[in-house]
């Protein structure tokens, strides 16, 4: 039986008068792939962002319906937005690792904890750069900067940083979106294998993407979700005229 | 040659005897100003000048380290005013306040640079003057208030500079280390802050060289006694003062010590600047 993660209920968000997201419904289940996937501006990089309240960052934001996260509502009034964010990591489509060394960006989150313990950093440091296939690359360079590593390499670096965290939600907006086909394989093996850890939910454009490691898809347009399923239903038997019309590459 | 070659021959041609005037306008003020003060140096020893401690022009004696000790302490006391208020006020603007608010202060504060520093003097020596004089003693006119003065006038320069360093940090970084559960202040503080931190530290320089070069205003308030001051009440003469109190009188070797004087703050000055080009060089460099 699959344990149920996040539920989504009702759920609109605008940003000022323009609604984003319309009455969105859906469950995320544990140790899954969901791959959300919809043509540009339709709502998934948002969707995300509700998530972990990142929407909190841009000017008129509003929310309505509910999202709760292991039973907790998220817009609830005594939310812990910051430790929120910790439980619900996130990768950004552009890697972008903080000006700092390879070592001080994975180790940066677990120091705002207050962890100090340079026995303890150098174990995490060593643990997520492993689950995040980057270890062998870097481990004779963990003190220099971030920013000379690849993109290929710098992406798998923004996860190992979120894993240092320890979260149980990965969520990442079109993580391979900018990179070459052997990184983006590389992505997707260490998706793969973390998903035996945790909860992945992958908003991609890459539709041929989804098919190959997402377990269901979602597919929004303009702001709805319009299905939802097994991710082999909605390639070959999609219930709705307008995912399979996305599929076949007639609008996007 | 076509005849749009040419014009274009002639075009160069002419940018660049515009632009080489202008710079050996600069080369003749700097050689003039070695040309005149460097002799006297020499000829009474470089180190009755920098260490001498006795000021007085009639009898050949010309010690300015009380003045550029003067000038350091003011300085120094200018950025402790200007530096910590200026990086609050710039992180306030960028970071936190509102943009509405941002888009009107943000003017308001450049025009505090259009301010005459006579202007900034003269407000100086009717308020801020008697205020020390009556709360923290001795003749008011001293360190603390050339300092505070100082401090103030390079806010503007140290606000603006920061404000645009630390808008030139890509929102990508906030966005990231807010993710990974920072809060604003904690991203302020070790992302915004060392990303930007080159382009601060030129604007600090630049601060500090308006500090250092400041005249009027100080000359208001300052005292102008030739002595290294005891404390922050006492009186005080920067190496700028120096020169505008006394050029008008000055000749044979009093002027040349002036110039002298002169020599002084301009490598002073030139040290400065060239620590604000490498370290903002050496940022864009990472």
């Amino acid at each position: 039986m699959k344990q149920r993660g996040i539920l989504v209920r009702d759920f609109s968000h605008y940003y000022g008068q323009t609604r984003s997201l319309n009455r969105i419904n859906l469950d995320i289940y544990r140790n899954e792939i969901l791959g959300i996937i919809g043509p540009a501006k339709s709502g998934k990089s948002t969707f995300l962002a509700c998530l972990n309240r990142l929407n909190d960052l841009i000017p008129g934001s509003r929310v309505e319906g509910k999202i709760l996260v292991d039973d907790q509502d998220i817009y609830g009034p005594e939310v812990d937005v910051v430790a929120l964010r910790r439980k619900l990591g996130m990768v950004f489509a552009t890697p972008v690792p903080l000006p700092l060394t390879i070592y001080e960006n994975i180790v940066f989150g677990v120091r705002l904890l207050g962890n100090n313990n340079r026995r303890e950093l150098d174990q995490v440091v060593e643990d997520s750069l492993e689950k995040a296939g980057l270890w062998t690359e870097v481990k004779d360079r963990l003190h220099t900067s971030a920013l000379k590593l690849s993109g290929g390499q710098q992406q798998r670096l923004c996860i190992a940083r979120v894993l240092a965290l320890k979260p149980q939600y990965i969520m990442l907006d079109e993580p391979t979106s900018g990179l070459d086909p052997i990184s983006t394989m590389k992505i997707e093996d260490s998706l793969r294998s973390l998903k035996k850890d945790y909860t992945i939910i992958l908003v991609t454009n890459n539709t041929k993407q989804a098919a190959r490691i997402a377990d269901r898809t979602a597919f929004f347009m303009m702001g709805e979700l319009v299905e939802i399923d097994e991710t082999p239903v909605v390639f070959t038997r999609p219930s709705d005229k307008r995912t399979e019309a996305y599929l076949e590459g007639k609008f996007g | 040659m076509t005849k749009l070659e040419k014009n274009d021959r002639l075009v160069k041609l002419s940018l660049l005897v515009i632009a080489l005037s202008a710079i050996s306008v600069l080369a003749i003020i700097t050689v003039f100003i070695f040309e005149q003060g460097t002799p006297i140096m020499f000829r009474y020893g470089l180190k009755s000048f920098l260490l001498g401690q006795d000021w007085y022009p009639s009898e050949k004696s010309f010690g300015l380290l009380p003045m550029i000790v003067g000038s350091l302490m003011v300085t120094l006391g200018a950025l402790l005013i200007g530096v910590p208020l200026g990086l609050a006020s710039a992180i306030f603007l960028t970071e936190f306040s509102h943009r509405r608010l941002t888009r009107i202060l943000k003017p308001v504060i450049e025009l505090l640079a259009g301010i005459p520093s006579v202007v900034y003097g003269f407000i100086g020596l009717m308020f801020l003057v008697p205020f020390i004089r009556n709360n923290f003693g001795g003749p008011g006119l001293s360190v603390l208030a050339a300092s505070l003065i100082l401090g103030i006038m390079i806010l503007p320069t140290v606000i603006s500079i920061a404000i645009d360093s630390i808008r030139a940090v890509p929102d990508s970084y906030r966005e990231g280390s807010i993710a990974l559960g920072a809060t604003r202040w904690q991203t302020v503080r070790m992302v915004v802050l060392p990303a930007a931190r080159s382009g601060i530290i030129a604007g600090i320089i630049l601060g500090m060289g308006r500090a250092i070069g400041e005249t009027m205003a100080v000359i208001m308030v300052a005292g102008n006694a030739a002595d290294i001051p005891g404390s922050i009440l006492a009186p005080v003469r920067t190496l700028t003062s120096n020169i505008a109190l006394e050029m008008a009188y000055a000749s044979g070797e009093h002027r040349e010590a002036l110039f002298a004087t002169g020599v002084i703050l301009f490598v002073i000055i030139m040290i400065l600047n060239t620590i604000a080009n490498v370290t903002s060089t050496r940022q864009r460099k990472k």
